[in-house]
């Protein structure tokens, strides 16, 4: 039970934290030009978003409940659970982001779902 | 930009993302076998753990490559699909095994294998979508 509620925390608190990140991301906009002084700038403005901050957050979440999980769990069964953050992933980018996912995407994230667990345990 | 153009840029930093990943990952991991094991969590042990870790040059280098890799995924973010960038990310589960049993010399398991296969087939088809479709930002 404590392990479920920890992985569920992980890949939650995790993707959470990606879809924040990509929010502010996109309100900064397209970083087109590669010099490092235009980078900076585009990186310093995405601070001035709630949703980065937040994002930093849950990521800070999702890492110490990895290393929690990791203090009792074998990491040869956390790291191929936690590829279940593909497929939350790809639900939350629909509903948060409204992206559009097409049959191939979703295909695809279940190939490498499983690939991952594959190569994980294999 | 045009399609094609917005493809092979976020080709581009999807692969270094995943160099800078993968190479960081593997020098903290290397660094961190040089550092004891962590069994007495006292302050002053914990602190004296985080002294050595910070003189090792390996680390310092892994943490960089990191920090490089959290950069290319933010721009990566700024116009690419979330749904796009974290499977095709997962390029670097595939390329590990390929590296360590073709330089390595390691023995890969059918099962691991067949693990890269799939992965490749579904990075190739997340791949062949649109990069944006997003209506956000």
């Amino acid at each position: 039970m404590r392990t479920t509620s920890f992985l569920l925390l992980l890949v939650l608190s995790g993707t959470a934290g990606d879809l924040s990140i990509t929010r502010a991301m996109k309100q900064v906009g397209a970083v087109e030009d590669f010099r490092p002084s235009t980078i900076l700038r585009s990186l310093l403005r995405a601070l001035q978003y709630a949703s980065m901050w937040i994002g930093v957050g849950l990521h800070a979440l999702a890492f110490g409940s990895f290393l929690a999980l990791l203090s009792w769990a074998d990491v040869s069964f956390v790291v191929p659970a936690s590829a279940l953050s593909y497929a939350v992933g790809v639900v939350g980018a629909k509903l948060f982001l409204r992206e559009t996912i097409t049959f191939s995407r979703w295909a695809g994230v279940l190939f490498i779902s499983f690939g991952v667990v594959f190569v994980v345990i294999g | 930009m045009s399609q094609p153009g917005l493809r092979t840029r976020t080709a581009v930093l999807i692969v270094l993302t995943v160099i800078f990943n993968s190479s960081g990952n593997l020098c903290l991991s290397i660094g961190m076998k040089h550092v004891s094991r962590v069994q007495d969590w006292s302050l002053a042990r914990l602190a004296m753990l985080g002294r050595i870790t910070a003189a090792s040059g390996i680390v310092w280098v892994g943490v960089g490559l990191l920090a490089l890799f959290f950069i290319s995924y933010l721009l990566l973010l700024s116009w690419a699909d979330y749904s796009y960038v974290l499977p095709a990310s997962a390029a670097g589960y595939a390329i590990v095994p390929l590296l360590g049993y073709t330089f390595g010399g390691e023995r890969v398991s059918p099962l691991r294998w067949s693990g890269v296969l799939l992965i490749s087939a579904g990075v190739m088809m997340v791949g062949r979508t649109p990069v944006r479709t997003s209506t956000v930002g």
